[in-house]
């Protein structure tokens, strides 16, 4: 029963709120259907299922909150459900920065956030899919491990203010690590997609494929400021921190205002409105975009529109929480599922061709925080790093560690490609001068 | 549905986006009475378990284990002067495993019911049947008596679910108040509480019933200097452990003094969290204004709590089998200590570095009785005198290296997630003759003394490593010399445990803690002590971190 349509949704939602004696009730339908496969050493290692659907109730009176949780819906389930929550809602104390909940809102249409094709896929699509970039893998005498995860799902809400929100989401990911089997290169290829139609596993083991035989032999370089091209992948992560990851979380208003942000201003206040990046740096969230669709409200139920939060290089906007937005009389922006960066038409092959000198970045690894006063960040190059001389490939070269703030990093730029899609963002590759390298890692 | 989309929809989440980790609370949320009630009786666990190996071996399977768990979390969140979040949640389930043709299947069920058991284990086989198609060679298990019908409990004093949850509130409070009477602008404090009940039956004849606490209160107290911008954030000593809410009532024995001017105190098998919200708002301030590193090579004498996390990097991840083999390739990593360079007989550390695997120490968030596919739980050696001389590894990889048995560190974070190989808790053994933190600092010329464990990162290899911490002292001439900022330091794993010089005695030693160490694809966290005492490291070689942005 996982992918519930809106109609079944509202109406176990309508149920619940109808056995409410709280002032105010929300309640919340989440499900999700989907599975995953996971191989190594080109043989499938483990594979696995999801498929759930839970009820969320939240139940306030006057300022004290409680939530409760299940995930049947007969009745007497929904009933007991809902009286947990307004018993743990009459034992909390009582918020200081209560917000009532939001009455009716208008929230765009994003069509292409759920596609059949990734809601229709099987177990059998997956076996092929890892199948054959397993063959392709055994073919060419590479060792290979891969993650292929999926999965369908819809999210619902309604409260007893008016409020009302049902959205379906659909989303596909899959990451590639291909290796010589003496261990000597590795090549790194990862993709995802709302539209299942979209992905070819063997394409992207190709790309790994080529990574890894490419990087056999790397030559040491002199740790130092190099001009770099970060690949997609280098710079926004699935499964990791990543640099401008860290630069999106960063833009929140509470944090900045109270000082504790590379946003907070000398003596008070916050630096929106500055120019703190250069200007050809524009990023945007937009849930409606067909290549990066997502969700059309946020958790607290507040429309998740365009927001532009850095235009040509000036920071333009923060996200807030509800309660900070009206204590501060600030644009009330909840933090963005995706985000956009603005690129150009240049492909990295293109970025590689305009380079005299610089290093390919295929991928940043164990990204942490050093320093939040001023973004610092180290982490390490991983599975496919090229040295480049005269606008071609001229060598792979061993791993390096970096420290770097994406402030600098977006300060020092040169060039920036054509955005492709990583984990649900739209990010171009970018070309960096002055990168700094801080030493050399043996890792391949 | 990206793990954000989720987030974003749970009241959980929202509060504790300051911690560097935040622990697994999967579960359904629940009143905090419920955590308090049991669970099934182990009769009718041994009877639903049953069901489950029955149907598995009718449908064609050659082993099956059975997990039977219920996983209780409490999470409270404060800050400043009040309460953010309290989260009781409770996760209920069966998952089982099979072979079948030789190969592993899995599946998992929230119906714990004869029928529902049965069905799980027959979609078990189902998908092992599947999954041999492509399998290469066949699942080999290091051969595991049966124990029959067994039991284990954490020896825990107070569960911290008994608790009221206004004393827990209250505790927390009164650290905030602590901390902004001594200085803060702000501080976060959080206490993680977790009771995993879990029931575990093999076609080996094993029939394990578990009870297993685990506690961590944290916080973070952050000073900021308006008129220059500058701000600085010090996290508290405490470890998460596995033990009971004892935790959290000090007592004076437990408390381990930093070396001779260093307004250090590192805690044992108890915590006095108020103590250290003090001490952490007044270090906090200090560090505001304390000099600026100046790069270059020192000996760095560093704290159990911050050389915990250097251990679990450099030495915890490196070993585990799966890794060295390439099971983690895609995410993790793999390790440079692969079976070939193991047999070059490389030194991985100097003759003081012995290093040792468990899942036995009391008090620790690995102990357990069995693991987690029926193994009793044991030491072992990985490093002898700064020799490799084992790794650590389940049952179907000790043939591999021609072991006769699992290491017993086999690990789900919960019924609906497969168990494979996880770290156990590995340590540095304390030095058998006796070292005090001061006679270790007596001898440093140029050094900087580490506490706490801050920023860290290493490559998937795990070669090349950086760590911070939370609060460095300059040792000038064997003595500390005020507070610096800045500090990183940058090593290679075999230089660094190679540079290791000494080691405190026993009356040092101690736990640093992770209660979310990922890993695997799903990911799955799970939870690991280290235990060292006070070491020191020649010359190593430290970065200073500031910059300026415009």
């Amino acid at each position: 029963m996982a992918i519930l349509s809106k109609d079944e949704a509202q109406n176990i939602l309508k149920k619940v709120l109808s056995f409410s004696t709280a002032d105010e009730c929300e309640a919340t339908l989440n499900g999700q259907i989907g599975g995953n496969v996971r191989s190594a050493r080109n043989a499938i290692s483990t594979s696995g299922g999801v498929d759930n659907v839970a009820l969320t109730v939240e139940s306030r009176f006057g300022k004290r909150s409680g939530v409760a949780t299940c995930n049947q819906f007969d009745d007497a389930t929904l009933r007991r459900c809902v009286q947990r929550a307004e018993e743990i809602a009459r034992l909390a104390p009582e918020s200081p920065e209560y917000m009532p909940l939001l009455g009716p809102q208008q929230y765009l249409e994003s069509p292409k956030s759920f596609t059949a094709s990734t809601a229709g896929i099987t177990p059998d699509y997956r076996a092929k899919q890892v199948g054959a970039s397993m063959q392709l893998c055994d073919q060419k005498k590479l060792t290979s491990a891969a993650f292929l995860n999926d999965s369908s799902g819809f999210i619902a809400k309604r409260n007893n203010k008016g409020l009302e929100a049902y959205q379906q989401l659909t989303n596909l990911e899959f990451s590639i690590t291909v290796r010589t089997p003496d261990g000597t290169g590795s090549g790194y290829a990862t993709a995802d997609y709302n539209d299942a139609s979209k992905f070819d596993a063997t394409r992207l083991t190709q790309i790994a494929a080529d990574k890894a035989a490419g990087s056999v032999n790397a030559k040491a370089l002199e740790p130092g400021k190099y001009t770099v091209i970060l690949e997609p992948a280098a710079l926004v992560a699935n499964t990791d921190a990543s640099l401008l990851q860290a630069l999106m979380s960063a833009l929140d208003a509470r944090n900045a205002d109270e000082g504790r942000s590379f946003l907070s201003k000398k003596g008070g206040g916050n630096r929106k409105g500055e120019k703190l990046f250069d200007e050809r740096v524009t990023i945007y969230s937009d849930p409606t975009n067909a290549d990066v669709a997502d969700l059309t409200f946020s958790g607290d139920g507040r429309p998740q529109k365009k927001v532009t939060w850095i235009e040509k290089g000036v920071v333009k906007n923060l996200y807030t929480t509800r309660y900070w937005a009206q204590k501060n009389n600030i644009p009330d922006l909840p933090r963005p599922g995706g985000w956009i960066m603005e690129g150009g038409t240049q492909s990295t092959a293109d970025l590689i061709k305009s380079t005299q000198r610089g290093i390919l970045v295929t991928r940043l690894w164990y990204i942490r925080p050093v320093d939040p006063q001023t973004l610092l960040y180290t982490g390490l190059t991983r599975d496919g790093t090229f040295y480049i001389e005269n606008g071609k490939i001229k060598h792979p070269v061993k791993n390096f560690r970096f420290n770097e703030s994406p402030i600098i990093m977006l300060n020092n730029l040169e060039a920036i490609g054509k955005p492709v899609r990583v984990g649900g963002n739209l990010v171009p590759p970018l070309k960096i001068r002055d990168f700094t390298f801080t030493s050399l890692s043996d890792a391949v | 549905m990206k793990r954000r989309d989720f987030v974003g929809l749970t009241g959980l989440a929202t509060s504790a986006l300051w911690l560097p980790s935040l622990p697994s609370f999967g579960g359904t949320e629940v009143d905090p009475a419920h955590l308090l009630q049991g669970g099934a009786d182990v009769a009718v666990k041994k009877r639903l378990a049953d069901a489950a190996l029955n149907a598995a071996k009718a449908a064609g399977a050659t082993y099956t284990d059975v997990r039977i768990g219920r996983y209780l979390n409490q999470g409270i969140f404060t800050r400043e002067k009040q309460v953010q979040n309290i989260a009781n949640t409770e996760s209920y389930g069966a998952g089982i495993r099979v072979i079948a043709n030789g190969t592993w299947g899995f599946a998992s069920t929230n119906v714990v019911t004869e029928a529902g058991m049965a069905k799980a284990a027959q979609l078990a086989v189902e998908i092992a049947k599947a999954n041999s198609k492509t399998q290469k060679e066949k699942v080999q298990l290091a051969p595991q008596r049966g124990y029959g019908e067994v039991s284990w409990k954490a020896p825990i004093q107070q569960n911290a679910f008994e608790v009221p949850i206004k004393d827990k509130v209250d505790l927390l409070l009164a650290t905030n108040a602590k901390a902004l009477e001594n200085g803060a602008s702000f501080v976060n404090s959080v206490l993680f509480q977790v009771n995993e009940q879990k029931y575990f039956a093999s076609t080996d004849g094993s029939y394990i019933d578990q009870d297993i606490h685990r506690i961590y209160p944290t916080f973070s107290v952050t000073a900021i200097d308006r008129a220059s911008g500058k701000f600085r954030s010090r996290q508290a000593l405490s470890a998460p452990m596995g033990l009971g809410y004892e935790y959290l009532t000090p007592k004076a024995a437990d408390k381990i003094a930093g070396p001779a001017g260093s307004d250090v105190i590192g805690y044992k098998n108890s915590y006095d969290i108020l103590e250290d919200a003090a001490r952490a708002a007044k270090q906090v301030k200090e560090k505001l204004t304390a000099k600026s590193v100046t790069p270059g090579k020192y000996d760095l004498v560093l704290d159990p709590h911050h050389l915990g996390l250097t251990i679990h990097e450099s030495v915890g991840h490196p070993l585990e089998l799966d890794r060295v083999l390439g099971y983690e390739a895609n995410y993790a990593g793999t390790s440079f200590a692969t079976l070939e360079w193991k047999a070059k007989n490389i030194p991985y550390g100097s003759k003081v570095v012995n290093i040792v695997a468990d899942k036995l120490q009391p008090g620790s968030l690995g102990a357990v009785g069995y693991d987690d596919e029926g193994v009793k739980t044991k030491e072992w050696n990985l490093i002898e005198q700064g020799k490799l001389v084992n790794y650590e590894k389940i049952r179907d990889q000790a043939h591999i290296v021609g072991q006769t048995e699992s290491d017993g560190c086999c690990y789900a974070q919960s019924w609906q997630d497969v168990q494979f190989q996880r770290m156990p808790n590995v340590s540095l053994k304390p030095s058998a003759q006796k070292m005090s933190v001061d006679d270790l600092v007596k001898g440093v010329d140029k050094g900087i003394y580490i506490a706490g464990n801050g920023s860290f990162s290493i490559d998937q290899q795990r070669y090349n490593s950086q760590f911070g911490g939370q609060v460095f002292y300059a040792i000038e001439k064997g003595k500390i010399a005020g507070m610096l900022e800045d500090v990183a330091y940058q090593t290679n794993t075999l230089e660094f445990w190679n540079s290791c010089a000494a080691t405190c005695d026993q009356s040092d030693y101690r736990f640093a803690g992770f209660f979310n160490d990922g890993k695997g694809q799903p990911s799955q966290s799970s939870a690991v002590s280290h235990g060292s005492a006070t070491t020191r490291f020649n010359a190593v070689n430290v970065i200073n971190t500031a910059r300026k942005i415009g």
